[in-house]
């Protein structure tokens, strides 16, 4: 981060790849590390610690609060972790029954079995339309694909209208959290980012701009103003598709989402299939669950419902797979598809509080990451291999989620998938042989006892990662098991 | 084979003899009616929580009202606004603008809405493009937008305002002035929505 | 009742203690307590960090060594959560029979505050302990088992204790068995701020009811020298004014 923030090479995603007929996703480039290198840069940076524990523990706190407020709130979850189920479980049928409906309502639907495929939808949308600017409505899937870097590369410039998008764009930045996207960067840095930035994405900052967060939202309105009234092609993604009514549901806070989806002719939403729901009344359940779990808010300023083409808008639904139904196939992994991106769960992570988002070298970080991405993509690469190790099990991830994913279970079933270090694997299995039977575990206990001081206070090797912060427990004259059967 | 049947074909092996959720085995054990005696009075609270501006006035008031709010000032009104409301308000206002064009909308001073549903409980105005709501663009252009709710609009909470509501019509729900909290996770009304909200409720 | 105590193979192996005072609080309450000495491991290390052979190999042999108890006591928030909460899930894994052993035995354990309030129906043991003392609630014990405030019900009636509330109680010591080892630096940064907290109090004695937190927070508070002793609920609950 400090290196970023000083001018090192411009971090960059890449578009996934052409042309690949499996999974693909965005890769942070620059991250090959494993999640420990990352997350251990991290906690040695003293600035990016401050910021990311203000605002977690800022937004756990406002949701805390307006969760305790609803007496229903674990009937409300109940209902949408069955609801989710019930979809997934049938999900072909409600994906068909959304297509009918959203064509019927005058919208173009289209599938994506993968990233490439989408990004060359989506393009060729773009391109149909004549233009070469887009403007942006904050989406994960669109993350997920790479796909404005994919757009560029086509000549199409895609603008991000959500604030802290923006400055994670003109920043050459990567997202580090769901919700606030910039939640690594503190005032200084944003105002810095654009006074320096704006100029060349479009309208400059003004002159004199402070680091208040009233200043610096100000001038993000003023720089996208004119954009939002000129741009002809939005994209976005959504929260929610209603399969009953093809009704789809963006749920946002500064207008920006509005903008972008009221204003211009021609609109296209990416939008992972998993976030499809039966019927309209389901709304009454996740426009509960959403708002108090995501901001913290009895309601988020804005959410807009439109089905199909409206007020003379054209309209393009772009269904995404990209490695979704590899996850419905995983019995235990499968309930990750109920997530609602909400990111209750990094808020209240105590390992995504020290590592923060990059760590996580995906567009989902925390530990809805920990347990997506390897999905999503494989546990192929050092760093995606690592990701389910990315917590102590704590569990507060479970408590908080509205849907009840229980990611700690998860964790554990794609540890057992992981690839082990040999070294590991030895010990693994000489622990398990030593335990396997209480006269080895008897004589071992009595062994250590005896060499009991010659245990130096720091360990060498890998006993060091112990060591180095934390004293050894003593090791006991006896054992319980021979003081038991001594007494 | 077509993308869309190849995608389907991986749902369907993936859920192959994966436990069934029935629908109606979905418990809906929360509560669809929250009992509430003084809806106007939990919204005029929950709304202004949001730092919107809040009135609440007699009905017999409201007309009063609203031109005392619009005074000298240029305002888009959207076709069908109640006749109750007009009069008063364009012999009151500057300028009156019926249903204005985009160009136009950027210049006015505030927008003067009705609404169809209000949610007490979440403090949240639902709009839906019907009389006296206008487009979408309307509400979102305008810096300022004033909006009338009724007493009979108001519901308690989430479930009832998806019973009333048809999404046949675009549908936009608003809980307060734009915001953000994407820098340091400190809350700042305004940033491309109207920045101030203006809730007359009639009681 | 034929009570079992299932001391885990950290308290046997490095905190004895913690298994004498279980036996001796037990004993006071009046009950006969049995130590299977069959008994090794439940597994979780095994499993949770993604071994699940050899994990379901020691939860096959802990069901078997515990079938035919009316009851099981763990002085181990974490190792009863495994059981209870994990055995369930690592049935499939196993051969057949396995999943009915889990069905017997699992819901027969109990970690021992559980056991002492909900099926003795004792919060006061009859300790006495006089010293300032902050609790710790573990995740496994907090939120896998739910413990509640039954560990401060128990504390609360030791004479002499004064509990002093812990800032931030709630949030994981940063322990997570071999993730302290795997994650070293996070772990390190979590147990920083757990310490930081515990300080803050003023306690003499941080108190927890698992063993493997406290040999992290504790490894933490040795090396800083901060003078802060950890003790395992048992071993206060077990002192009385004659021992002290």
């Amino acid at each position: 981060m400090s290196e970023r923030a000083t001018g090192a090479p411009a971090p960059r995603a890449l578009p996934a790849e052409e042309g690949g007929g499996g999974r693909a996703s965005v890769t942070f480039i620059g991250m090959p590390r494993s999640f420990r290198e990352n997350a251990a840069e991290a906690v040695r940076n003293d600035q990016l610690g401050r910021n990311l524990r203000k605002a977690t523990h800022t937004i756990r706190g406002k949701r805390a609060r307006v969760v305790e407020e609803l007496p229903d709130w674990a009937e409300l979850r109940e209902a949408g972790r069955a609801i989710k189920d019930h979809t997934l479980r049938h999900l072909d049928r409600y994906l068909l029954q959304l297509e009918e409906a959203v064509t019927r309502a005058g919208g173009h639907v289209h599938w994506a079995a993968d990233a490439a495929e989408a990004n060359r939808i989506v393009t060729g949308l773009v391109q149909a339309t004549g233009e070469s600017d887009v403007v942006k409505v904050k989406s994960m899937a669109t993350q997920e694909i790479g796909l404005n870097e994919h757009l560029a590369a086509h000549g199409v410039t895609a603008y991000e209208t959500d604030l802290a998008e923006l400055i994670v764009q003109l920043g050459d930045d990567w997202p580090s959290h769901i919700l606030v996207p910039a939640i690594h960067r503190n005032r200084a840095e944003i105002r810095r980012i654009f006074r320096d930035r704006m100029a060349s994405w479009g309208r400059p900052a003004p002159e004199g701009l402070s680091d208040e967060p009233a200043a610096l939202a100000e001038a993000a309105r003023l720089h996208l103003r004119e954009r939002f009234l000129s741009s002809k092609v939005a994209i976005s993604g959504a929260n929610f598709m209603v399969a009953e009514t093809g009704t789809m549901v963006v749920v946002e806070s500064e207008g920006n989402g509005r903008m972008c989806l009221t204003l211009p002719e021609t609109l296209i939403s990416v939008v992972g299939i998993e976030k499809v729901l039966p019927t309209w009344r389901d709304l009454e359940v996740f426009l509960q669950l959403l708002p108090r779990s995501s901001t913290g808010e009895r309601m988020n300023p804005y959410t807009s419902m439109w089905t199909g083409a409206v007020e003379g808008q054209e309209f393009h639904l772009v269904l995404l797979d990209n490695g979704r139904t590899g996850v419905l196939a995983d019995e235990v992994g499968r309930q990750a598809l109920r997530c609602i991106r909400c990111s209750a769960c990094l808020n209240v992570c105590p390992v995504y509080e020290r590592a923060g988002g990059h760590a996580y070298g995906s567009v989902y970080p925390g530990p809805i990451g920990a347990i997506l991405t390897p999905q999503l993509r494989g546990m192929g690469s050092e760093l995606d291999n690592s990701l389910p190790y990315a917590s102590s099990l704590c569990g507060a991830c479970l408590e908080v989620c509205p849907v009840a994913i229980d990611i700690p279970e998860v964790l554990v079933e794609l540890r057992a998938r992981a690839r082990h270090p040999r070294s590991e694997r030895a010990a693994m299995r000489a622990a398990g042989w030593l335990l396997g039977d209480q006269a080895r575990l008897a004589r071992a206990q009595r062994l250590a006892t005896r060499l009991r001081r010659l245990v130096p206070r720091r360990l060498p090797g890998p006993g060091s990662a112990w060591t180095d912060t934390r004293d050894l427990p003593e090791i006991p004259e006896e054992s319980f098991r021979d003081w038991w059967k001594r007494s | 084979m077509s993308t869309r049947e190849e995608v389907l074909g991986r749902i369907r092996r993936a859920v192959e003899g994966a436990p069934e959720v029935p629908e109606a085995e979905i418990p809906r054990a929360y509560r669809t009616e929250v009992p509430c005696d003084d809806l106007a009075g939990l919204l005029a609270e929950r709304v202004a929580d949001y730092r919107a501006i809040v009135h609440v006035v007699p009905s017999a008031r409201v007309a009063a009202t609203l031109a005392g709010l619009v005074e000298g000032k240029r305002i888009a009104v959207p076709d069908g606004l109640p006749a109750e409301w007009a009069g008063p308000v364009s012999q009151a206002a500057a300028t009156v603008l019926a249903d204005p064009a985009r160009d136009e909308l950027d210049t006015v001073d505030a927008v003067l809405t009705g609404c169809a549903v209000a949610v007490a409980v979440t403090g949240t105005i639902v709009l839906d493009a019907g009389p006296g709501q206008g487009r979408r663009e309307l509400t979102l252009v305008p810096d300022h937008h004033l909006c009338v709710v009724r007493a009979g609009q108001i519901v308690a909470g989430v479930p009832e305002a998806i019973a009333r509501l048809s999404p046949d019509s675009p549908l936009t729900w608003i809980s307060g002035p734009s915001a953000t909290s994407d820098i340091e996770l400190d809350r700042v009304e305004g940033v491309h929505g109207p920045r101030t909200l203006e809730v007359v409720i009639a009681v | 009742m034929r009570v079992a105590l299932f001391i885990t193979c950290v308290n046997d192996t490095l905190f004895p203690g913690t298994g004498r005072a279980t036996v001796s609080i037990l004993r006071r309450l009046g009950c006969e307590v049995d130590f299977p000495a069959a008994q090794t491991c439940c597994g979780q290390m095994h499993v949770n960090t993604g071994y699940p052979e050899e994990g379901v190999r020691l939860a096959r042999r802990f069901t078997e060594v515990f079938r035919d108890y009316d009851a099981v006591v763990a002085p181990s928030g974490s190792c009863a959560a495994m059981v209870r909460e994990q055995y369930p899930r690592l049935a499939g894994r196993g051969e057949e029979g396995f999943a009915q052993e889990v069905a017997r035995v699992a819901p027969k354990v109990h970690e021992l505050s559980e056991f002492l309030v909900d099926v003795l129906g004792v919060t006061d043991v009859g300790a006495y302990f006089p010293h300032r003392v902050a609790y710790h609630p573990t995740c496994h014990s907090l939120r896998g088992l739910g413990l509640g405030d039954r560990p401060l019900a128990l504390l609360g009636n030791v004479r002499g204790l004064e509990l002093l509330p812990l800032p931030g109680a709630e949030e994981c010591c940063g322990f997570g068995g071999t993730f302290s080892v795997k994650n070293p630096e996070v772990s390190a940064a979590m147990c920083a701020t757990k310490v930081g907290n515990v300080l803050e109090t003023g306690a003499e004695v941080l108190c927890a009811a698992d063993n493997s937190c406290l040999m992290h927070i504790g490894g933490m508070l040795g090396r800083r020298e901060t003078g802060v002793r950890t003790m395992h609920l048992a071993e206060i609950l077990a002192r009385t004014e004659a021992r002290a």
